[in-house]
């Protein structure tokens, strides 16, 4: 099925005149992350493909919202270029098949892998979008240049609104050079606490840093790369040109070097490594379990991982910041209560990322706000979508 | 410059309004005196100036709740104002409101180098952020050329940038958290030290919306680590056409400079005369490109960015080999707003950002309206980020120059759009660019725009009369645009 702008906005303004809520999808691949109940009739932008503008001097991409991300990785590879942020692949852990996606799709999640600690999320790097709001019409925001302050942000409304504000029908990306090379310096054995006291160490060293994970010592046995090393491994990334990044993993490695035995990787390891923290490799492979994504002040995750108590598997990533959470399943809530209660008031926040249906049906997928802050949202929501029919309930 | 005509009867109540404001706040914190108001009568867009009705100065969260409330509760309008640096007016007075200043908050509340954040009142300075954290090798990457002044508060209310966008992003892309209070006097927290929005992302939407969304009363703000080496390249070129070419191909060597700035030949020749840095004369463009990071890696690419140069034609090429060079290759770009001042009793700085490789006929052009309208011009240029500083230059006091400087400067930026760029790409809309937006953006779109300004401030009271060219009532954009019963696009077959 062919979709263009004109059709789509009819297709929406008939709903919206109806009442008829919507479901906005790309291509599902995370169509099992969020809650459980959804509208039945469904609007996939899948069918409006294709990339629109590439200028890799100008550092952007304008695309339809539908393009697959595989695509749009394939062009930039070719040009020695990416999206900064790391988008995931989150098609292993959530069940659909992996390599999915499409770029309106990343945007409206508004996920990012661990280059997220020194590069920022997709919301960093959405430079303009073209949507059909929830009234049929069509708008436009932002630009595509990189510096642009002319009226409001609403690119960054759009990135993690997963589909409740519009329907994106255009995107334009910033790009930026992917780094020549890659290594990284990897501490074993140290405990949480002074695990995460290193990679904190690191982030605030001068050695420009763009990735810091923990993996405790059952997680790293279950990942490629780590598997045979018998720790906990905390893992520095260093990327740039050669002879930098050799440069800079000899000072890393002085810097920190007192605090446990080190090792590190090269290039191809580190690109394995890398990817399987983006994508949540351990709990991809373990799909019986829970999954729970916290967001928390770096310097408290090990505490808040205590706070939880009893769980299968975990690690940090963003230096502490970025915890993920496997639980066993069984408990009414999904552990909701006690992942919830583990982080201190307006110190993060914890997403359900994975779970049966029936559990994303009784319990918040997503964060609760402040109830002053949840009034606000909804206004701004009804401004864009009066009859609040797109993917009601998502976010 | 229209303004909205002032409300009388707002104008009749100022005295009751004083009262008011000195009944929560303590006396020192209400400033009514005529004389003593004229210290506000206008921001760093100083051909504009109004005096308000009162400034409040509250010192406290709790004082801007309460102003806030009691202005929301009364319907008086609010001016945020933070340190009167816009170069977009958009701390503006206007005259039957009040300006609410954020100059007393100036603490820096807590420095946390494990977490890499600074938490800090709103009116603190941007280099006061730095000021707090670089005793440890720390820095607040994004750096507006009046760091000295602006407070973060209005950094966050303007989304500021600076000569190192390209490399460290806008303000932006450098803050975790604030602090924020609504119209109706509402306390809220967006972000913390953690990252991303557990909603909504209203952290930014705040971000860049010029005080009419409500006001910042605390900022947590990402710190960097300063980069152990910077060196520049001072790069001559015979033609504008070569030194845009060279930012390209540095860009798609895959090299991202920590700045990258050019100046056209007025603007040289200005800077010279001012502080005498020896910037080569016969040249037509002048670009300074500095890389930053460890040593080998600088090194590095300064070779790699010289090779580069001259594939593209430079005539000149001198890389710093010192501190003092670099500072010294700096002075000229840092000090040319000053310089230009210098040759021309008054001049306008433009602000709009256009797509980089359309910077030869845009340069062109502008040549064209400058002899059009008789008025001097001079060029620097964030050219990494494609953002342009075009300074109009002319004389007050000859009759009919300021229109021709307004209306010449209007011509520049409307020119930026057409070419696919946009009306301003650091210094805000405020007054400045307001009537312009319909030119970058159709109605659709600022209806959009107007509909969350109504979310958060639905009677209109925060900064009236900025960004917006026409305030329409909230109540009309609660309205699905259905007339006469017929949906739109009614020739399209329904679902």
């Amino acid at each position: 099925m062919s979709l263009d702008e004109p059709t789509l906005a009819a297709l929406i303004a008939d709903h919206a005149a109806r009442g008829a809520a919507l479901e906005v999808v790309g291509s599902a691949t995370r169509h099992s992350f969020g809650p459980g109940v959804r509208p039945e009739a469904q609007v996939s932008t899948a069918a409006l493909s294709g990339v629109i503008t590439y200028e890799p001097e100008e550092l952007i991409l304008i695309t339809r919202a539908g393009t697959p991300m595989a695509q749009i990785t394939d062009l930039l590879t070719q040009q020695n270029q990416m999206l900064a942020f790391e988008p995931p692949d989150y098609g292993a852990l959530l069940g659909s098949a992996p390599g999915g996606g499409t770029a309106a799709g990343m945007v409206a999640t508004n996920l990012a892998g661990p280059r997220r600690i020194s590069h920022g999320a997709a919301r960093d790097h959405t430079l303009g979008f073209r949507a059909v709001n929830g009234r049929g019409e069509v708008f436009k925001s932002g630009s595509r240049v990189m510096k642009n302050v002319t009226g409001y942000d609403l690119p960054k409304l759009f990135a993690g609104s997963w589909g409740t504000l519009g329907v994106m029908t255009e995107v334009t990306l910033k790009v930026l050079p992917r780094p020549e090379d890659v290594a990284t310096l990897l501490l074993l054995g140290l405990s949480d606490e002074a695990a995460i006291a290193g990679l904190c160490a690191g982030m605030g060293s001068a050695h420009e840093v763009s990735g810091a994970a923990y993996l405790p010592a059952a997680t790293a046995a279950a990942m490629p790369v780590l598997a045979g090393m018998g720790h906990s491994v905390a893992a520095l990334r260093l990327e740039g040109p050669t002879p930098s990044v050799a440069a800079r993993l000899t000072a890393l490695r002085e810097e920190l070097g007192d605090r446990a035995v080190c090792h590190h990787l090269g290039t191809a390891d580190s690109l394995t490594l890398w990817a399987d923290i983006r994508d949540a490799g351990p709990l991809a492979r373990q799909p019986e379990l829970l999954v729970w994504k916290l967001s928390v002040t770096p310097s408290e995750g090990p505490a808040t991982l205590a706070r939880i108590g009893d769980h299968v598997l975990s690690w940090f990533d963003w230096s502490g910041g970025l915890i993920w959470v496997g639980l066993a399943p069984g408990e009414t809530d999904g552990g909701a209560a006690r992942v919830r209660a583990a982080i201190a008031p307006g110190g993060g926040h914890a997403t359900l990322v994975r779970a049966p249906l029936d559990l994303r049906t009784r319990v918040p997928v997503f964060p609760p706000r402040q109830p002053a802050v949840t009034l606000l949202e909804a206004r701004i929501k009804a401004g864009f979508d009066p009859a609040g029919i797109l993917n009601p309930g998502r976010r | 410059m229209l303004m909205p005509v002032p409300d009388a009867s707002l104008l009749a109540r100022r005295r009751e309004i004083i009262d008011d404001l000195r009944a929560l706040l303590p006396d020192e914190c209400v400033i009514a005196d005529p004389i003593a108001l004229r210290a506000y009568e206008c921001d760093a867009l100083t051909l504009y100036r109004q005096l308000p009705m009162a400034v409040a100065l509250p010192r406290t969260t709790a004082e801007v709740a309460a102003v806030l409330a009691y202005c929301h509760r009364e319907g008086v309008k609010i001016v945020p104002r933070g340190g009167g640096t816009s170069l977009s007016g958009g701390s503006l007075p206007v005259a039957d409101a009040i300006t609410v200043g954020l100059s007393k908050m100036n603490k820096v509340l807590e420095v946390d180098f494990d977490n890499r954040c600074a938490r800090v009142q709103p009116g603190v300075t941007n280099l006061g952020i730095t000021n707090a954290v670089q005793h440890a090798g720390f820095y607040f990457a994004p750096d507006p050329s009046s760091q000295i002044a602006c407070s973060i508060g209005g950094n966050v209310a303007e989304n500021s940038g600076g000569v190192h966008c390209l490399k460290y992003g806008l303000t932006t892309n450098n803050l975790l958290g604030i602090e924020f209070v609504t119209i109706d006097g509402t306390v809220m927290r967006f972000g913390g030290k953690h990252l991303d929005s557990d909603g909504l992302d209203l952290l930014g939407i705040v971000t860049g919306s010029e005080g009419l969304l409500g006001l910042v009363t605390e900022v947590t703000v990402r710190i960097l680590r300063k980069p152990t080496t910077q060196r520049a390249l001072l790069l001559s070129f015979p033609t504008v056409e070569s030194a845009g070419t060279c930012v390209g191909a540095i860009i798609a060597a895959g090299i991202i400079p920590a700045g990258m700035e050019m100046m056209d030949k007025p603007a040289i020749h200005a800077a010279e005369a001012f502080v005498k840095v020896g910037y080569p004369l016969d040249v037509e463009a002048l670009l300074i490109v500095e890389l930053d990071g460890p040593p080998v890696e600088v090194d590095h690419l300064v070779a790699r960015v010289s090779e580069i140069a001259a594939g593209c034609g430079a005539v000149g090429n001198r890389a710093s080999t010192s501190e003092v060079e670099r500072m010294g290759f700096w002075a000229g770009r840092k000090s040319a707003f000053p310089a230009v001042g210098r040759i021309a009793p008054d001049y306008i700085c433009m602000d709009g950002t256009i797509p980089r490789k359309r910077l030869p006929e845009v340069l062109r052009a502008m040549d064209g309206m400058a002899k059009h309208y008789g008025l001097g011009l001079a060029n620097v240029f964030h050219a990494g980020d494609g953002n342009l500083h075009p300074l109009i230059l002319f004389d007050a006091n000859k009759p009919g120059d300021v229109e021709k400087a307004e209306a010449f400067g209007a011509d520049i930026l409307r020119l930026c759009v057409d070419v696919g760029g946009v009306l301003t790409g650091e210094h805000g809309v405020g007054v400045e660019k307001r009537d312009l937006m319909t030119h970058q953006f159709d109605q659709v779109d600022l209806d959009q725009q107007m509909r969350v300004k109504c979310a958060f401030d639905e009677g209109g009271l925060l900064n009236p009369g900025k960004v917006f060219p026409a305030l329409t009532n909230c109540a009309e954009y609660g309205k699905m645009h259905v007339s006469g019963g017929n949906l739109p696009f009614p020739d399209i077959p329904r679902f």
